[in-house]
């Protein structure tokens, strides 16, 4: 196990360093200057060049990248073009905001996607199985950002029980996730972010274990007197490690913070922050909230990789 | 029951009244929430990012300028009148040197009194690389509005004189864009303009009271504020960035905010029907294709009348649920620069002739347009609209869909970079005469070095531009400046569309606030009834 954990650690790092060079390029790519934020629509090209060079953005790229890797492996993201404010302490931010949405989504999303696939699995072809799996297609179906402004319409405009927009009076300054005043604020997303993972997780878990339900050793269990409950334990089991990959998925997406369900909501998080800068080319804040959050994606497929080998011990021999 | 006496029965009055006074609703306090388009909360260490809705709720309410804008009036046009200088005028042995008087008076949030060195420690911050207080970022933000400042001379405690490179009779509006800090509260954090920004000093009408950073600035009454009638009559001031057009309608209607900017066209009947205001007005902005005077086919005239005379700007007017005007020209009637220029009328048949006549038939036109983008209204539908009007008359239209930034790209670098886009649609504020009439048509700002995206040049409007920057008389630089209006739509110097009209949505519970005919507005006077 402990052979398995470094060699899977040791996986990561290469992955770890090609996300970082990905993540540093990617935004090159993209058209547009990365001063964008500061300097007006009509700023001259003399202007620009005094900017860019005050700000280290007329060297090389190669260049470029290896100071800012350098910086990066020391801890230090830089600094936001627009705010100023150092990249860690906007993105550590934002991802507390999200990893607050993130801890209701999360337990919602995997208990109801998984408990209806599994239903769906056990029954295949039933009445039962298409109705749970016909729900789980419209959540996959269904764009967030527009079942988002259905449910602030529904629920804030017209019935006025809950808020449309932000996290409360103070903002996340304060926020807390005990007082109705602010969690309330906290249901329309929670409820709008779910949606796709139910949908994903309920379909995945119920392919997986109707896949179960099909092989020899669930009739040999049957053939052997076993109750159903105890089959369905026995293939629940097996079909964890499937489910298990698809879940860690999921859950780096939620902790990425959908950018169009945090743009509709105003919630400030890791998506929000991210399209705020693309839509500015802040290049400092782009590079780390991508690095960070592939980085949480690179640390969930561990933890799910060392979590299937501990349900699935021939993981462990691959 | 019996009698407890005198004593018991006071002491009962007394904690009645008490309760009674408890029990009485305190004055509600008054708080003015606006929700920005903004996706950020501009920043507070001067000239704010986020465009001029950066200055419009956050430069102009917690700075002041030199010179700033009369937002008074929604009836006429508006233009600068005094601030921080009660007045100024060009020396005149000198016609490169400004002399600014200053007000006298006037203190800084921090309490600390605004000074001639404050001006020049100012004017120093944007300009001097040596200098400490010298601020890259806000040079960044403020160069486009001193690249002809030369050099500033401190003449006594209430006087300043600024040099020009070159002679510039418009140089105050440029003054205008200019937003001075307090050398104090620098001093004081010794420079650390991050400080600085978590605890901005300006002369404004609003004192900083709180940020939440990305989420919420929340700004005080200066009860101090030199101009008594700006003194703000809310308790509070709280902006919100709300990038999304249906996010801050909700908001809005939910009673969670009670000002939003640029409801979306589709939102209005149904914020109506709410009892929102919907407030509007004529404003100095048109949406345009800006065209390549070096390349292709906008280079013929008789090419740019036909795209102007193939518009039905009606059907524009409509779809935006009646949200703008017709626009025939580069400014809108109200504008005092107006004149009676060229009006080219929705006419099908005329357009023909001319593209028959130019021998572009059919007429292909590759114009850059974005997706969304500040000022740019409902840039698809209206593209859209647009492409099957201009092909109904023989026009080939190839759109580039790109978003906002990748559009600023290509404004920026200019035909020398892009010669095969024949246009792009880029909406304009047309606030000063530099930046709405000037700059367009000078080969001094030939892309890239300006904003003559397209390198239009004609003689004429060279010698128009050189007489109005030496004329220091205001009525006959007026005339100059019509004349100049008038030869940008004789030369149909852009593909024009329509003006936006500014929307904006209250909650009814607002009174007070007059639209300006300008991209700034004054908050100060609105009052929040419980």
């Amino acid at each position: 196990m402990i052979n398995l954990l470094i060699r899977r650690i040791f996986y990561a790092v290469p992955i770890a360093f090609g996300v970082s060079v990905v993540c540093f390029s990617l935004v090159y790519l993209a058209p547009g200057d990365p001063l964008q934020t500061i300097l007006p629509s009509d700023a001259s090209a003399e202007t620009i060049a005094l900017v860019k060079a005050a700000y280290g953005f007329d060297q090389p790229l190669p260049i470029q990248f290896l100071k800012w890797l350098g910086r990066v492996m020391l801890g230090d993201f830089g600094q936001s073009i627009a705010t100023r404010r150092p990249v860690s302490l906007e993105v550590m931010g934002a991802l507390h905001n999200t990893a607050t949405l993130a801890l209701f989504a999360v337990p919602i999303a995997f208990s109801t996607g998984f408990s209806m696939g599994a239903i769906a699995g056990c029954f295949p072809g039933s009445w039962l199985d298409r109705l749970l799996t016909g729900t789980a297609v419209i959540g996959v179906s269904l764009p967030n950002y527009w079942f988002g402004i259905v449910l602030v319409i529904l629920f804030a405009v017209e019935a006025m029980v809950l808020p449309a927009t932000g996290m409360g009076a103070n903002g996340s300054d304060g926020f807390s996730i005990f007082r109705w005043a602010d969690a309330r604020f906290m249901v329309l997303p929670v409820i709008t972010l779910s949606m796709v993972p139910i949908g994903i997780i309920a379909r995945s878990t119920r392919a997986a274990v109707s896949e179960v339900m099909g092989q020899d050793f669930v009739s040999t269990l049957r053939a052997k007197g076993l109750s159903e409950p105890a089959i369905i334990r026995h293939v629940l089991k097996n079909a964890l490690p499937q489910v298990l990959a698809v879940m860690g998925l999921q859950f780096g997406y939620l902790m990425g913070g959908s950018i169009l369900v945090e743009t509709v909501f105003t919630w400030p998080g890791s998506g929000f922050l991210l399209s705020k800068a693309i839509i500015n080319r802040d290049v400092p804040v782009l590079q780390g909230t991508i690095l960070m959050l592939a980085l949480i994606f690179v640390a969930t497929n561990l933890l799910v990789d060392l979590a299937q080998s501990l349900i699935d011990p021939r993981i462990r021999r691959t | 029951m019996p009698y407890r006496g005198p004593r018991s029965t006071l002491a009962t009055l007394i904690l009645a009244a008490g309760l009674i006074g408890a029990a009485a609703p305190s004055q509600a306090e008054s708080v003015l929430t606006v929700g920005m388009t903004a996706g950020d909360i501009p920043v507070t260490t001067g000239n704010p990012d986020q465009g001029f809705e950066g200055f419009r709720f956050v430069g102009y309410n917690l700075y002041d300028s030199l010179v700033l804008w009369d937002l008074s009036s929604a009836d006429k046009a508006s233009d600068i009148k005094p601030g921080l200088a009660t007045s100024w005028e060009i020396d005149p042995a000198n016609k490169k040197r400004w002399i600014f008087h200053l007000r006298q008076g006037v203190k800084w949030h921090d309490g600390c009194p605004f000074t001639a060195d404050d001006v020049l420690w100012n004017l120093a911050r944007v300009t001097d690389s040596k200098a400490p207080q010298y601020f890259t970022q806000q040079m960044a933000l403020s160069r486009t509005y001193v690249t002809n400042f030369e050099s500033a001379e401190k003449i006594d405690d209430s006087t300043v004189a600024i040099n020009t490179k070159v002679v510039e009779s418009l140089f105050p509006y440029s003054m205008s864009y200019l937003l001075m800090v307090s050398r104090c509260r620098a001093e004081e954090l010794k420079y650390d303009w991050n400080a600085y920004a978590a605890n901005p000093s300006g002369t404004g009408p609003y004192r900083f009271s709180r940020m939440v950073p990305h989420e919420r600035l929340e700004l005080l009454p200066n009860k101090e504020y030199w101009n008594k009638d700006r003194i703000p009559r809310h308790d509070k001031l709280v902006l919100l960035p709300m990038p999304e057009a249906a996010t801050r309608a909700a908001a809005l209607m939910t009673g969670q905010i009670n000002f939003i900017e640029a409801p979306a066209p589709d939102t209005i009947p149904r914020l109506k029907s709410a009892g929102m205001q919907i407030v509007t007005n004529k404003y100095p902005h048109n949406w345009p294709f800006i065209l390549n005077f070096e390349h292709g086919p906008m280079t013929d005239i008789r090419v740019r009348r036909a795209a102007n005379h193939a518009l039905n700007r009606a059907e524009f007017v409509e779809l935006l649920n009646g949200l703008a005007t017709e626009s025939y020209d580069t400014m809108p009637p109200s504008s005092p620069w107006y004149g009676h220029p060229m009006k080219y009328e929705f006419n099908q048949d005329k357009a023909k002739a001319l593209l028959k006549e130019a021998g572009c038939v059919p007429c292909k036109l590759t114009l850059a347009i974005s997706t969304s983008g500040s000022g740019q209204m409902q840039p698809l539908p209206m593209n859209e609209l647009l492409k099957s009007q201009l092909e109904a008359v023989g026009f080939q239209i190839e759109f580039k869909v790109m978003d906002w930034n990748s559009l600023i790209e290509i404004a920026r670098s200019g035909v020398p970079k892009y010669p095969n886009i024949d246009g792009y649609n880029g909406s304009r504020a047309l606030l000063d005469p530099l930046s709405a009439l000037i700059k367009p048509v000078w080969k001094f700002h030939w892309s890239p070095a300006g904003s003559n995206w397209g390198h239009f040049f004609s003689q004429d409007a060279e010698d128009l531009i050189t007489a109005i920057l030496n004329e220091f008389d205001a009525d006959k630089r007026l005339a100059l400046l019509i004349k100049l209006h008038e030869l940008h739509a004789e030369q149909a110097l852009m593909i024009f569309v329509v003006h936006d009209l500014n929307p904006r949505a209250l909650s009814p519970k607002l009174k007070g606030f007059v639209q300006a005919q300008n991209w700034f507005q004054d908050l100060t006077p609105i009052e929040v009834m419980p």
